[in-house]
């Protein structure tokens, strides 16, 4: 049995208090001290924590919030003195994107590295913008294999980046030009340049190992290298280096290195290629579209030029349209970019990756079906570190979560354990698909789901016209 | 397509009828409606009245509230702790004994609970679930004074957006027993037993492990009373189970746990489960803490060891494997009605018609927004269609392939009241099955912690030793009897408003209803 694509994981818990959904208001006073208390009968065991927890505290850093929300100590209490809140400081988390229960399943993912799971049918809304639009698809009888016990050990989630072209021209039996060069990757994900204002010297280092370790690439703005550490020769296949407009060459020995390089999308971008290439004929360059809006524009007549080998789009941190006052959202922009490759018959030569609102690995599944060979991903592993997306740092306040001070091993379990726990949830839709392969998932949208068009197609059929609200 | 079918009489050779009779006595239960409190000392209200330090003990409050909100007995000094759950809130004011308004030190306040905050969801609101709980108390649907919001959920889609448009006054006067609510389950007039239920849902499948044996017997005795059915669900056939054979649906599905022809042989409905709504193309998961010896026992596996009921069926790759299955259930139960339990892709239509064609009597579609004792996030949300588009994409495929009438079609995954019921029945769906209505009878509050560590904190969806023992089988079984007795007021009541006598008169009748969302200005909807 070949090897399979394996990313080893430990928990690694996290440095603060947990902050739960929900709070046990507690009003001592009146307190019959009753001999049946329910704090004693909680199934949890939550209130023994709690006190437990506090008396280990040497400061009072933050409220215990590790309450299930059950109400069963609410319920019982025989002077009904207990009540639950909602925890302030849950709902602080985030923002309306990156919404507290994105950061708290994030988390959890991080911690355990495992597939998050619970009882009771879905508590969400029917449906919602942007990713929350559609739904992926599953087949009763078709399987990615009739072997194994769910066939998802057969499963293979690797990407190649580059260019793939339509034709190979031969001379006399032989190839007459060589095969461009790819680069494969064992999952579809990328780790992006962290946005501005959260690049924390202290991440690249963590950052590099992460990418080793799970055989992805990360992606490294040529500024913020020296950052990334001394010791980096051994990191280079496992890391890109991002060329600004201003950004000299890097040196040939980096080049060498490495298997991917990213490059902004200025007028220059068909020279740097050149350039890039004749230090390494063997790297790959990644032209960085930013979805502003002319981004889709730009990023299909990038598509057209023989020079481009793979084009990473990327929207803003929300997934929308850079700039727009009425955004469109990543994953219909990728689509509109993907369909007009698609009718010009050039998608299959040109590598998409999509980056830019990837906040859950359902996301990662969705953006692929919708036309993007792999995501790329920067905030929610900032998440993992038990970010907030408070934006202190960006306003230059210290890190309520201080992650300048993170240790190596913390910050590269948590990275790892959440990228193992994408990984799993990818390959648990891609069963419930039925598809085997994630290079068949990508542009699939028959295996999608697509809200508007099961409105359109059902409700819209016996009710007329849908308002716009 | 019918005609494909091995012809009855053929499969008779197989087995001498004595072995498919009953042979355990069946339980007889009454649809006594009778008052099943809420086990819990403190009941959730949706309004609490605050009390202040002016008050001067007086107990005018208590003298004028109607519905014993304030406890002030006789021999005490201070007030007890008050009925909050029976206020009925601010729709008190106009009736003439608002204790907040009357009491003559204005010592009362009253405020909207600030824990219905963190109760319940967007699909089952605390509105929702505190009017559940009272139907399940008293059998009836609460009194609008209540002010409960509960005929829909906040999920802003799908059922939640769909009404009713009621004619100002019914085109035919009909009382409440004029109307019929039974449903008849097998249209294939192939000379198996006409199964009829008297009214159009029946309970969910939820496996012994993945609930109490209390939770099951209380839903097999509600079942009972209303002649409907429950389901084992794929846990095994508990022996307690047997006096309840005649209301059972035995469960195969792909784990085939507990499955032996001998279960098969007790029932009247056998259910192939092929996928559930809340973990579509998963399979079953049962957490290793939720199998304990007995569980084990019941499933012939390992304490302590977290079972995985593959998917899908390994022998099933085709509508004609799934053919073989059915003929092979067929043969060992002769009597029995087949239902295919089926999740919603988006060829659901295809599906349907497939499972028609291999000789179904029943297609039950479970939606993608069910209910599960445990189930990855991911699938919960994102797999598979929501129920509601299910119901039309199947109703008029079959329609159009001239089949309808020839299988009854269930729907199931988010059904959470009797106003659910009638919309899925509106769109096309013969009946419906229910599962998180009963749990919620029982005292569930969706906390969603059925699969940590022991199970439900409630006691429902557990089977720890101590926490099942919450709650009593009949205690249980009168909740849910309760339960069903409100829907099936409701449900009458909305066949009365439209004039219908019979329940199958509103099948597929979308011209009923209009969708907020919509111009609502087709053909039809005029």
């Amino acid at each position: 049995m070949p090897d399979k694509y394996h990313i080893k994981t430990q928990p690694i818990p996290p440095r603060r208090p947990r902050i739960g959904k929900v709070g046990v208001v507690d009003w001592r006073e009146d307190c019959a001290n009753c001999h049946n208390c329910v704090k004693k009968a909680c199934v949890f065991d939550r209130y023994r924590e709690e006190m437990s927890y506090i008396r280990g505290l040497r400061e009072m850093d933050a409220v215990f919030f590790q309450c299930m929300g059950c109400f069963s100590c609410v319920q019982q209490c025989t002077k009904g003195l207990l009540a639950l809140s909602a925890n302030p400081v849950y709902e602080r988390l985030g923002n309306t994107y990156w919404t507290p229960q994105i950061i708290e399943t994030t988390w959890t993912q991080a911690e355990s590295a495992k597939i998050p799971v619970s009882g009771a049918g879905y508590r969400g809304r029917f449906s919602g913008p942007g990713f929350d639009s559609m739904w992926t698809d599953m087949s009763e009888i078709v399987r990615p294999t009739r072997d194994g016990i769910h066939g998802r050990e057969y499963i293979s989630t690797a990407v190649d980046i580059g260019r793939k072209p339509a034709l190979l021209h031969f001379d006399a039996g032989n190839a007459a030009s060589g095969l461009p060069p790819l680069v494969d990757i064992p999952m579809p994900m990328i780790i992006d340049m962290l946005p501005r204002g959260y690049r924390l010297p202290n991440l690249l280092p963590v950052i590099k190992i992460v990418a080793a370790q799970t055989g992805i690439i990360a992606v490294i703005d040529s500024k913020d290298w020296q950052l990334a550490g001394n010791d980096l020769d051994q990191y280079l296949p496992n890391l890109a280096m991002y060329l600004d407009t201003s950004a000299p060459l890097p040196g040939r020995e980096l080049l060498i290195g490495m298997r991917l390089v990213e490059i902004s999308d200025d007028g220059n971008a068909e020279r740097r290629v050149h350039e890039l290439k004749q230090i390494n004929p063997g790297i790959v360059v990644a032209v960085r579209v930013e979805l502003d809006s002319g981004g889709i524009e730009r990023a299909v007549e990038y598509a057209r030029q023989p020079f481009v080998e793979v084009l990473h789009l990327v929207a803003d941190d929300n997934g929308n349209e850079i700039g727009e006052k009425k955004p469109r959202f990543i994953k219909d922009m990728v689509r509109s970019v993907h369909n007009s490759l698609v009718e010009s018959g050039i998608r299959n030569e040109v590598t998409l990756m999509a980056g830019g609102g990837i906040a859950l690995a359902e996301h990662m599944a969705k953006q692929i079906l919708c036309g993007a060979d792999l995501v790329t991903v920067n905030l929610p592993l900032l998440i993992a570190l038990e970010c907030t997306l408070c934006r202190d740092c960006n306003d230059g306040l210290s890190c309520p979560a201080k992650i300048g001070e993170i240790d190596i091993k913390y910050g590269v379990g948590r990275m790892t354990n959440l990228i193992a726990a994408w990984h799993d949830q990818l390959i648990e839709v891609m069963g419930a698909m039925g598809i085997r392969e994630v290079r068949r998932l990508r542009g699939e949208v028959g295996r999608a789901l697509f809200f508007e068009d099961l409105e359109e197609a059902t409700f819209g059929k016996l009710f007329g016209s849908r308002k716009n609200n | 397509m019918a005609s494909s079918l091995v012809p009855e009489k053929i499969i008779k050779e197989g087995l001498p009828d004595s072995t498919l009779e009953t042979v355990v006595p069946q339980a007889e239960v009454q649809r006594v409606i009778k008052p099943a409190p809420p086990r819990y000392r403190n009941e959730i209200a949706k309004y609490i009245i605050r009390r202040s330090a002016d008050c001067k003990l007086c107990g005018k409050c208590a003298e004028i509230c109607p519905q014993g909100v304030h406890v002030f007995k006789p021999g005490y000094k201070y007030f007890a702790a008050p009925h909050q759950s029976v206020c009925i809130g601010p729709a008190c004011k106009d009736t003439g004994h608002y204790c907040v308004d009357l009491c003559p030190n204005k010592a009362l306040r009253m405020v909207e609970n600030p824990m219905m905050r963190v109760l319940g969801d967007y699909r089952w609101t605390p509105d929702l679930i505190l009017a559940t709980w009272k139907m399940a108390e008293t059998g009836a649907p609460p009194p609008p004074d209540y002010g409960y919001e509960y005929e829909c959920g906040n999920s802003g889609g799908g059922f939640d957006r769909i009404r009713f448009k009621f004619p100002a006054s019914p085109p035919l006067e009909l009382g409440p027993d004029d109307i019929d609510t039974s449903l008849q389950l097998n249209r294939r007039n192939d000379g198996r037993p006409q199964i009829k239920i008297d009214v159009p849902w029946y309970g969910g499948g939820m496996s012994y492990g993945s609930v109490s044996n209390v939770t099951q017997l209380s839903k097999a005795r509600a079942a009972v009373a209303f002649n409907t059915f429950t389901c084992t669900g794929e846990g095994g056939y508990m022996e307690r189970l047997r006096p309840y054979d005649d209301h059972t649906i035995t469960q195969v599905a792909t784990g085939l746990f507990g499955v032996r022809e001998e279960t098969i042989q007790r029932v009247r409905i056998v259910e192939f489960k092929y996928a559930q709504g809340a973990k579509p193309g998963l399979g079953g998961h049962l957490l290793a803490d939720k199998v304990t010896p007995s569980v084990a026992r019941m499933r012939e596996t390992v304490t302590g060891i977290s079972l995985f009921s593959p998917f899908p069926f390994h022998s099933v790759y085709s509508i004609e494997d799934h053919k073989k299955h059915m003929d092979w259930i067929k043969h060992i139960n002769r009597h029995a009605l087949v239902s295919a339990k089926v999740s919603t892709p988006s060829d659901v239509d295809m599906v349907a018609v497939g499972s028609y064609s291999a000789g179904a009597h029943i297609v039950h579609l479970d939606g993608g927004y069910g209910g599960t004792g445990a189930a990855p996030d991911i699938a919960k949300k994102n797999i598979a269609m929501p129920i509601e588009y299910a119901i039309i994409k199947v109703h008029d495929f079959l329609t159009r392939e001239g089949v309808r009438d020839r299988i009854t079609l269930i729907a199931s995954g988010g059904l959470r009241n009797a106003h659910d019921i009638a919309k899925a029945i509106a769109l096309g769906a013969d009946g419906v099955v229910v599962g998180t209505g009963e749990l919620v009878a029982l005292g569930c509050l969706r906390c969603a912690r059925c699969e940590s560590g022991r199970g439900c904190p409630r006691g429902i969806a557990t089977t720890d030793a101590e926490l099942q023992g919450q709650y009593t089988v009949e205690w249980g079984s009168q909740r849910i009897i309760n339960l069903y007795n409100a829907w099936r007021i409701e449900l009458v009541e909305i066949l009365r408003r439209f004039g219908m006598r019979r329940v199958s008169e509103l099948r597929g009748r979308t011209d009923l209803l209009m969708h907020l969302d919509y111009s609502n200005d087709t053909e039809q909807a005029r």
